[in-house]
């Protein structure tokens, strides 16, 4: 993705925005980097899901009186927002789950595991993944007989493109991906991936968790075949995610959840489906969550994706020079910001991750310790553990800046 | 509010940086194997018993300051003590971490007592009785990784 020209974001406007931004820790202004494991949320998509609740709460699709009207109008207007966000080629393509776990699950299980997989068909994805993106296909291994292959990631944590020119072949009927990683940061060539894909007659799985909040995603020019997101990444609320599926592959996916909203007819002992995407979209969902993720993708589109990626860019940059300059302290993924976004992992020689997080957390900081949902991954990297920082809309220089006093801190704390 | 040097204490620091009976022990009588996987703290902790009481002990593996200096701090405190001193000395330090900032420190805890103020912290009271829940596997016997989630 080429630099876009340089867009400075307001981000004191922004910032007032947020209200849990105005608060302190221990009487310090709040640092929040922690953003690849959930944003903050602006007013305007706290105050959507508060109206949904106060002015017309109702369920959708059912209800024949005007709440229901509204309530429907406004979810599927969600819907519609978010397909028109990610470039879908019609909001039917566009399944309302509760977050990317479960996207990812139903297409393991709607696609494959109840679907197309036979035994010995090959699953191919990626050493970096997020457990979400292992453990869905961990299933249809051991239920269908699955194979799982894995490409691997460079010393600079990037893929071992050239892996795939073995590892695809007509046994393979999946080859699922991150778009971006939320440990290394890097950003994966999808575009491609998906192309060889292709080429083998399988299908791509694209997990956009960390992706779709902070980049522009085009689907159709990705060529993805389904593509899973969060909405809580994104300033939207906890416990709606998003599945993207291409229309006939949604139509050849069987449901994860058997219930109300999802059939069209009901007998004893059988039943027929309701349309894509209502199929699966079983029991009551997530209404004021889906609501609120669409005034999140309006917030978004309103500032633009080019302009979040640019000024991420610029903050990326700014951290991992300064960063660099520390003695003592590693940071991993791609140095280049193109390659990248602002998911920062770090160690400091000498302090284990989880006391820089709580020295940090000391100074008013909130980052990430641990394995972060990514065991194979620190495994590859023999790292027990790393330290994350990682940046958003609300973030600026100066927030970079603590993190650096904040890691000098620490470096004292052990010296 | 909770201060930094009331969870870092100079002697923890120091436990820290030179864990004491830190190796493993080759005719142990008993092992176990504790993992957090919330930070990836690993240990081993090695015993040798004589008719029930800890004649050595000592322990490996990786981990959180917090960690790494309870083990040590533990080794010291349990060697030559009987199998149920030891429990008991876990219990009173289990309930040390698990106060209310504030409350009064059991003064027979002695050096344990520096880790008072984790209960400051109630994140970190896993990686302060890491070491502890498995010096009772290995006590009991039980071979199977206890795992603090």
């Amino acid at each position: 993705m080429a630099k876009p020209a340089k867009v400075m974001l307001n981000v004191p406007a922004i910032k007032a925005d947020f209200p849990i931004l105005q608060r302190t820790i221990r009487d310090k202004r709040l640092v929040y980097l922690d953003s690849a494991a959930t944003s903050q949320k602006p007013k305007q998509v706290i105050d959507a899901t508060s109206d949904f609740y106060s002015r017309y709460n109702a369920n959708v699709h059912r209800a024949i009186y005007e709440l229901g009207e509204e309530s429907t109008r406004e979810y599927e207007g969600a819907r519609e927002k978010i397909a028109a966000f990610i470039q879908a080629k019609s909001p039917t393509e566009i399944a309302f789950t509760k977050s990317t776990t479960e996207s990812l699950n139903l297409v393991a299980y709607g696609y494959g595991l109840k679907g197309k997989i036979q035994k010995g068909d090959e699953i191919v994805g990626t050493v970096m993944e997020h457990h979400s993106n292992h453990v869905p296909w961990h299933f249809v291994k051991d239920h269908k007989g699955a194979v799982l292959k894995y490409v691997d990631v460079k010393d600079d944590g990037t893929l071992r493109m050239e892996q795939y020119d073995d590892l695809l072949t007509d046994r393979t009927k999946i080859v699922t991906v991150s778009l971006c990683s939320n440990v290394l940061g890097t950003i994966n060539p999808v575009k491609e991936i998906a192309k060889r894909a292709h080429e083998v007659g399988a299908i791509c799985v694209v997990d956009a968790a960390q992706a779709a909040p902070h980049m522009p995603i085009d689907v159709q020019d990705l060529d993805a075949d389904f593509l899973a997101f969060s909405g809580h990444k994104m300033l939207g609320p906890t416990g709606i995610g998003v599945l993207y599926g291409k229309q006939e592959l949604f139509e050849a996916t069987e449901p994860l959840l058997g219930g109300g909203e999802m059939i069209r007819e009901v007998h004893l002992g059988s039943a027929k489906w309701n349309d894509v995407p209502y199929k699966f979209e079983g029991g009551t969902p997530n209404i004021a969550g889906a609501i609120g993720l669409g005034v999140a993708v309006d917030y978004l589109t309103k500032i633009g994706m080019e302009a979040v990626r640019g000024h991420e860019m610029e903050i990326t940059e700014y951290a991992l020079e300064k960063l660099a300059r520390l003695k003592g302290v590693q940071t991993y993924g791609p140095k280049d910001v193109k390659k990248r976004a602002g998911v920062v992992s770090f160690t400091i020689d000498g302090a284990h991750p989880h006391d820089i997080a709580s020295i940090l957390d000391v100074e008013g900081i909130c980052v990430r310790s641990g394995h972060h949902c990514a065991q194979p991954l620190m495994e590859r990297f023999n790292l027990p553990a790393t330290a994350r920082a990682s940046f958003y809309i609300y973030n600026d220089m100066d927030d970079a800046d603590a993190l650096v006093a904040g890691i000098k801190k620490v470096q004292e704390v052990f010296a | 509010m909770a201060d930094l040097r009331e969870l870092y204490q100079d002697t923890i620091l120091d436990h820290n940086k030179r864990p004491r009976n830190f190796r493993e022990i080759a005719d142990a009588s008993a092992t176990a194997v504790g993992h957090n996987p919330l930070c990836g703290d690993r240990v081993t902790v090695y015993l040798r018993l004589d008719d029930g009481t800890i004649e050595d002990i000592s322990f490996v593996g990786q981990g959180c300051a917090i960690s790494k200096a309870s083990a040590s701090l533990m080794t010291d405190a349990v060697k030559g003590k009987s199998k149920a001193d030891a429990h008991r000395l876990f219990e009173r330090f289990h309930k040390m971490v698990t106060a209310r900032p504030g409350d009064p420190v059991d003064a027979s805890l002695g050096k344990l007592a520096v880790l008072s103020g984790v209960c400051e912290f109630p994140v970190r009271v896993k990686c302060a009785s890491l070491a502890w829940h498995t010096l009772e596997a290995a006590l009991e016997r039980k071979q199977e990784t206890v795992s603090l989630e």
